[in-house]
């Protein structure tokens, strides 16, 4: 079936499909985890029973997105080797110890810390569980700063020489960890994390809250989610602008594809808004374009020049309609986003905000609007940085390992089989939870209560539980 | 002073892969005893047993791939292409088996499916992991900085051979862990499967003992020519010992011997692979110093290990203290 495709098409095939799965689980844990972190600490501060129900409630649908975010992470840390094992041995002296001390100093302490946080709160007390919690918090963003500093190395290499076998030898450690694209490629994640997960909540509460306008629990989540999307969108986008600047700077051939830029403009580049990139005639069909917008935009000058695609030889053009797409669906996402966040603002200052059917409605459906940006984002960024692997240095062609094409294409036949089957159900799973209310004990399954911490001893809830659960099973059938 | 950061690296890697294959070992065995309960309270039960730490378990393995991509990039680039189906599975596998820990808790109908699906990842991911020993034992062909054998090369009666005997190991593992942490009805019934783990597992010993040194000149030449032939003396007594423990902490129903002598036997197999293989990180052409990184790569990396490891020590130590004790049947899942 995938016969015709070469070992290169296919391995990048593989490495896509596996790093999208992968990324839609640490996007919504980075703003889950530190969500929890923020939820426990009001609830020890207010003891506002409401705190508590959301904590156990998200909780609860935490362990199941970090349970597959650390799966098919497992799958990533192996695949560099498998599929290319030449970059491995090329960029292992400068990426391999930033991956080493992600492991060492984020994998570990969430691994650590989780099953105490999940378990642990009447075994070790309030004190201890909330820093147990908040410790998982601060490991997912160490996680993402340590990936992000490797995966920005790949884009903006500093600090290295190349050896007498090819490989780069690492020169300044601070140079490779603070490289050039690092800090607003991080700043940019993190807020998008913290969004993701702002929209998935404001999207379950608004659920909720067409059923039940009432209900506490979903007017608390919902209004904490919407103070996020108001406050972090503005937020977001200045970062994604200072992230497209230094772009710019670093890989001007990137902003090219994004914009569809095709042509140079010696004065002034107009701004596409919308179009049809023509790869084979190198034009954008169709393109409404503001005249002269992107110059300004980019060099903050209405005349400045900008090089186009033209100047750049075909071989080390990036594929520009994928880039071009994608880009676009990222910005859309992002007004969008801010769209919803005023517009909640002004019904809240109306006090309307858990009434407007309307808003609640759009909640819902921007729901997963967050992992669509993100992909999107790391679409521009990853197939902008074609056709290399390290920018300018070693091209994808040029990293592959030494790999039989059917070799590949069966594994790549197995993950795709595998990962729609287990993280399918997983969703399936997790859109179960959801639709649950906060508050409802098991989550409308036979598991665990919804343990209240010190109020029953465990083994009552659980006992009465299992009752109430059966009842539900009964229901079901 | 001049350490050799090369060696110091190997050990460490070593001590990664051993934790690895210690910690998770029982709660892979947990898996592939999974079929032999009793019925779902007692499969409950033995998953909660490790539920709390199974993910900290598994990041050792991350720890293995990530260090070896740190300090010895190009025996990552040449064993994981050289092993690439035995891999594959076994990532496959874990995926099936770590999110059956969350997912059969979430349904009912279906909760049979993810047992299945634990207990075949489980045995799977055991089973590919004593392959990937056991192909790495036999050798990998390279030249030119890279693997240049074919993608079947893996598979051999040996490999097949040191897959099952790794299955038969954890099973043993997971039984006498369970031991530890359960009571009644299900401690008995481990205390019965321990035993077949434990001869099955002793017998795999012998036999993958005996054909190692054939499989190689190196490993020939490291057991039986002189001084070294005295390990071939030394290392079956230590075995021997071991089992005696562990076979008379059986007999006299010990709840913690047995699991520390089956623990002791998988260090001290270990430790026969690391006589056999050293220097060779990738036999039968790659030392440890071929491989390395260099030494700003192997420095840079070693300052802060020196100082994470043995605080990850501590907080897991921790985290298996606070869930110590029984495991309470009543206690439902999180």
């Amino acid at each position: 079936m995938l016969d015709s495709f070469t070992a290169e098409t296919l391995a990048r095939a593989q490495f896509a499909f596996t790093v999208s799965f992968h990324i839609i689980f640490p996007a919504f844990s980075i703003g889950l985890a530190s969500y929890l972190a923020v939820l426990n600490a009001l609830w020890l501060k207010t003891k506002d029973q409401t705190y508590l129900s959301l904590f156990e409630y998200w909780k609860k649908i935490f362990a199941m997105a970090f349970a597959m975010g650390v799966v098919s992470g497992i799958v990533m840390s192996y695949q560099f080797g498998t599929n290319w094992s030449v970059f491995a041995d090329k960029t292992g002296p400068v990426l391999g110890p930033l991956m080493a001390y992600e492991v060492l100093s984020a994998f570990f302490l969430e691994a650590g810390f989780l099953g105490i946080m999940l378990f642990g709160r009447e075994r070790v007390g309030p004190s201890l569980h909330m820093m147990a919690t908040a410790i998982v918090a601060i490991g997912t963003l160490m996680s993402a700063t340590w990936i992000l500093s490797v995966n920005s190395w790949m884009h903006t290499p500093v600090g290295f020489a190349i050896n007498d076998v090819g490989q780069f030898i690492p020169t300044d450690w601070w140079e490779i960890v603070f490289n050039p694209s690092f800090p607003y490629r991080l700043v940019h994640m993190v807020l998008a994390a913290y969004l993701t997960t702002a929209f998935v909540v404001a999207g379950v509460a608004g659920w909720h809250l067409l059923k039940d306008k009432k209900h506490v629990a979903s007017r608390r989540m919902f209004s904490m989610a919407m103070w996020m999307a108001c406050l972090v969108t503005p937020l977001q986008i200045v970062a994604g602008d200072l992230h497209g600047l230094n772009t710019l700077e670093h890989q001007p051939v990137k902003v090219m594809a994004m914009e569809g830029h095709f042509n140079s403009y010696p004065d002034g580049a107009p701004l596409i808004l919308f179009g049809i990139p023509n790869t084979e005639q190198k034009r954008i069909d169709y393109a409404i374009q503001i005249p002269k917008l992107s110059s300004l935009i980019l060099k903050h000058d209405l005349n400045a020049p900008l090089a186009g695609l033209d100047t750049i030889p075909d071989s080390d053009e990036p594929p520009v309609a994928i880039v071009f797409w994608s880009f676009r669906v990222m910005i859309g996402i992002g007004f969008t986003m801010l769209a919803v966040g005023l517009w909640s603002l002004w019904r809240r200052w109306t006090q309307a905000l858990y009434n407007d059917k309307l808003l609640l409605r759009i909640a819902v459906l921007m729901g997963p609007s967050g992992f669509i940006a993100v992909l999107a984002g790391w679409i521009t960024t990853e197939v902008g940085r074609q056709p290399f692997t390290v920018y300018g240095l070693l091209r994808t062609s040029d990293s592959l390992a030494p790999i039989a094409a059917p070799a590949v294409s069966a594994s790549l036949l197995s993950f795709i089989v595998v990962y729609f089957f287990v993280f399918g159900a997983g969703t399936i799973f997790i859109l179960k939870m959801m639709h649950t209310l906060p508050g409802t004990e098991g989550q409308g399954l036979r598991d665990g209560p919804i343990r209240s911490a010190g109020i029953t001893p465990a083994t009552q809830i659980s006992m009465g539980m299992r009752e109430s659960a059966e009842e539900d099973n009964n229901h079901e059938h | 002073m001049n350490i050799d950061l090369a060696f110091v690296w190997a050990g460490i890697i070593s001590f990664a892969v051993l934790t690895y294959v210690i910690l998770d070992g029982f709660d892979l065995g947990i898996g592939i005893l999974f079929p032999f309960a009793a019925d779902t309270a007692e499969r409950d039960v033995m998953m909660n047993s490790v539920a709390p730490v199974w993910d900290g378990n598994e990041t050792w393995l991350v720890l293995g791939g990530g260090g070896l991509f740190a300090v010895f990039p190009l025996a990552y680039a040449v064993i994981l292409p050289a092993l690439y189906m035995p891999i594959t599975l076994m990532l496959l596998a874990l995926v099936f088996r770590g999110v059956a820990f969350e997912f059969r808790w979430r349904t009912v109908n279906w909760k049979w499916l993810w047992d299945f699906a634990f207990t075949g990842g489980s045995v799977l991911a055991a089973m590919m992991q004593g392959i990937t020993l056991g192909a790495l034992v036999q050798g990998i062909k390279v030249s030119d900085r890279a693997y240049s054998g074919g993608w079947w090369d893996w598979l051999s009666p040996f490999s097949l051979l040191v897959g099952v005997a790794i299955v038969v190991g954890y099973a043993l593992l997971g039984s006498t862990w369970l031991i530890v942490r359960t009571d009644g009805e299900l401690q008995t019934r481990m205390r019965r499967y321990a035993w077949p783990a434990s001869v099955g597992t002793l017998a795999m010993i012998l036999l993958v003992s005996i054909l190692t040194p054939f499989q190689d000149a190196v490993y020939f030449q490291r057991w039986f020519k002189w001084p070294t032939v005295l390990l071939s003396v030394i290392m079956p007594l230590l075995v021997v010992g071991v089992a005696r423990g562990l076979i008379s902490g059986l007999k006299k129903q010990h709840e913690m011997s047995p699991f520390i002598y089956s623990l002791l036997l998988f260090v001290l197999c270990f430790i026969g692979i690391g006589l056999s293989f050293f220097p060779y990180l990738v036999p039968p052409s790659l030392t440890i110093w071929d491989t390395a990184a260099p030494e700003s790569s192997l420095r840079f990396t070693l300052i802060g290990t020196v100082v994470l490891i043995p605080l990850i020590l501590m907080y897991t130590a921790y985290a298996y203290w606070v869930f110590r004790g029984k495991v309470n049947p009543d206690e439902a899942y999180h």
